[in-house]
């Protein structure tokens, strides 16, 4: 048999800094959003794909040649880079955007790292992109799914398992649906977003935080890769959900029917 | 850190073949995710300060309270704990690069104790490392490069245990009047004889950074000679060695003991540094222990005062939450306020210390203050706010389940170790104040 060429598998992880998940969030005064004085981290979703991409490394060994991670935000989503780095990628790309700058949206997201993949084809080029299925702070869901559209990639959602095989240039992905689960085979390059899961993303060891802070973080701004991330929506107020009301206790089932049907429900 | 945050989405979720996971973790009563918030404020730290706090307490989140509670009721080595933090490396912290550590300073190293005790694991998840991070340091600034490479990276691992040999019934602050003798052999090997106490982990170590006399009080010319320093294996197979736990009244998790040596044998390579030189050797050591103790201390004081907080905030009576009352409240905020200026002082004092290992111009009579300083008012910034946690729980407090009587037991170990109150005070009285020893 011919040995086949083992391809080389260059991996992408977009990261977000978002609001942390165990902070209550407040709406602000101004109703315009929430309160963004606290503290942040990596998305959880994003932090499963980090983790996702350095366990590929360790199974497939050399097979895969590069893990970098991106970020598109503020300055100190530097920090996000960081815990990835520290976590086991080997490189860092920051989109950076001025602190008072809107949140982009998935779109221009999605466009921007179109543009970052583009860019990396004078290099090494990406073959696979494992990114969070939806951020916990807007939870738009989005950009996976825009991302592959505008590469014209395969897509592989909601993943709960991922294996690649690297000399036949394909993964297969077990994916969470409705129902049950749904295994699918796709040609690289792919992305692929993370489901809750997919692993248990480790802790960053001292020694691997110590090396994180050698590894490099290349910077861009947004026109640097011809990115404009003026939003398209516009945000008209934000209120907190109403506090619930307690309910109340019935005797019997009799007492429970009559209620409903005082409510307006009916038998089908 | 996503890991709670993806355990209690998943355990929303419908069932996975997978069996579920043994969790340590404590499942609340209420339904929030929040994690208790920190009291304590972050403003002025370094961001590599910052980050191994983050670091370390995700770490310590898979030990939650009970996990404490339970190893101080039954007196078991938390065994694990040590091993998560060495498997992360957090035991390398303040030790070199070149041998595994991670070359961080005193700094990094005190937020990372206070860290571990203000995660609920108290003194004595912080007594179960303590010995590892610091009583290698003065192995790691003068052993030999054979000896470094023998010890140090099986100790950063966490293979071996380390526990810390000065302390004598008959020389507890008084370290110069120690007698356990180390008598050179022919051979060139030593023989030890003598007993020591309140050795911290003797039971579960491998290793002792042991402090000896060689040469007998009145045959040198001042007493801080003729001391040495040595890195010894405790063999309990070979003969000569003994060691009993010590009932105590904290920590009960962590053994401390007495250890007898009878002309116990070891080799000629286990002195550290010269022969003689053994007291300076560990004086090396001392200031950073002081910032380390008060870096514990800190965070004993955070974990009860955060307690206190929690359940003055929840807990009615006469229709009202206690924590309404002044009387309940005031002494809460005074405590944190003592707990916020030791906080200063102790991280004050880290970062002298490490500036004086670089920069010349800081005496080393300055790092001596400001560390003893921090060490007394960051315990007794810890027995105010441990004391005033039981007292804001009333009968509660009393309760292992409600943590804060741990917390009161453990919090006077920093009020008597490394130095007690009353040596601290003499020595400020002595080196600011210019007074005359009382002693």
């Amino acid at each position: 048999m011919r040995p086949s060429a083992v391809r080389l598998l260059n991996i992408l992880v977009p990261v977000k800094r978002a609001v942390d998940y165990a902070v209550k969030i407040r709406v602000n005064p101004q109703q315009t959003g929430v309160d963004l004085n606290v503290k942040h981290s990596m998305n959880p979703f994003d932090e499963i794909a980090v983790e996702e991409a350095v366990r590929l490394r360790e199974r497939l060994k050399d097979a895969v040649k590069s893990i970098k991670v991106v970020t598109i935000g503020p300055p100190k989503a530097a920090e996000t880079l960081r815990t990835a780095l520290a976590m086991g990628a080997d490189s860092a790309l920051h989109v950076e955007i001025p602190e008072s700058a809107p949140a982009p949206e998935p779109l221009g997201v999605a466009q921007a790292l179109r543009a970052i993949i583009q860019r990396e084809k004078e290099g090494e080029g990406v073959d696979l992109v494992i990114m969070g299925k939806q951020a916990i702070d807007d939870d738009a869901g989005q950009t996976g799914q825009m991302l592959a559209g505008l590469l014209g990639w395969g897509q592989a959602t909601f993943a709960s398992k991922v294996d690649v095989d690297t000399s036949a240039k394909t993964a297969t992905v077990m994916r969470e649906i409705d129902g049950g689960s749904e295994e699918i085979r796709c040609r690289l390059p792919l992305v692929v977003t993370t489901d809750l899961r997919l692993n248990e993303p480790r802790y960053a060891s001292l020694p691997n935080i110590m090396k994180a802070k050698k590894k490099p973080i290349e910077k861009f701004t947004a026109e640097d890769l011809g990115v404009d991330f003026t939003p398209r929506l516009e945000t008209l107020k934000v209120t907190e959900p109403p506090t619930r009301v307690g309910g109340g206790k019935v005797e019997s089932v009799d007492e429970l029917v009559a209620k409903l049907k005082e409510a307006g429900f009916t038998a089908v | 850190m996503s890991r709670p945050f993806a355990r209690s989405l998943s355990q929303l979720a419908r069932p996975l073949s997978q069996k579920p996971r043994q969790l340590l973790r404590r499942r609340h009563r209420d339904f929030s995710t929040s994690t208790p918030r920190h009291l304590m404020g972050m403003t002025g730290f370094t961001e590599t300060q910052v980050t191994v706090r983050e670091a370390v307490a995700a770490v310590c989140s898979r030990f939650p309270n009970t996990y404490w509670q339970e190893h101080d009721q039954s007196e078991q080595d938390p065994t694990e704990f040590h091993a998560a933090l060495a498997k992360d490396g957090w035991l390398g912290i303040a030790l070199p690069e070149e041998l595994g550590g991670a070359g961080l300073g005193i700094s990094e190293a005190t937020i990372m104790m206070q860290t571990i005790t203000e995660s609920g694991a108290g003194m004595a998840g912080a007594q179960s490392i303590h010995a590892n991070v610091y009583a290698t340091q003065p192995l790691a600034r003068f052993g030999t490069q054979e000896q470094l490479h023998r010890t140090i990276p099986n100790i950063i691992s966490g293979q071996w245990r380390a526990c810390f040999g000065v302390t004598e019934p008959n020389a507890g602050l008084d370290t110069l009047r120690l007698s356990t003798a180390a008598k050179v052999q022919p051979d060139g090997s030593y023989r030890i004889t003598g007993q020591k106490i309140w050795i911290t982990c003797a039971q579960v170590a491998r290793k002792m950074i042991l402090l000896a006399r060689t040469t007998p009080r009145d045959e040198v010319r001042k007493p801080s000679e003729g001391l040495s320093l040595f890195c010894i294996d405790l063999d309990r197979t070979q003969p000569g060695l003994d060691m009993r736990r010590i009932k105590k009244m904290g920590g009960r998790a962590v053994d401390a003991n007495e250890v007898w040596f009878d002309n116990y044998a070891v080799p000629a390579d286990t002195l550290v540094g010269a022969e003689g030189e053994g007291f300076k050797i560990i004086l090396h050591g001392m200031n950073a222990e002081r910032c380390l103790l008060a870096g514990e201390a800190l965070g004993l004081g955070y974990a009860a005062l955060g307690k206190a907080a929690e359940y003055a905030r929840g807990r009615v009576v006469f229709q009202r939450p206690i924590g309404q009352n002044q009387a309940v409240a005031h002494p809460l905020a005074d405590a944190y306020m003592q707990l916020e200026a030791a906080k200063l002082a102790t991280y004050h004092a880290a970062r002298l210390y490490d500036a004086s290992r670089s920069d010349a111009t800081v005496q080393q009579d300055a790092v001596g203050v400001a560390a003893n300083s921090a060490k007394y008012l960051a315990a007794e910034a810890a027995f105010t706010a441990c004391e005033r946690a039981v007292l804001a729980h009333g009968g509660m407090g009393y309760a292992v389940e409600f943590d804060v009587e741990r917390y009161f037991r453990e919090c006077l170990v920093p009020r008597i170790a490394p130095v007690s109150r009353e040596m601290i005070l003499n020595y400020i009285s002595e080196k600011v104040l210019k007074l005359p020893r009382s002693y």
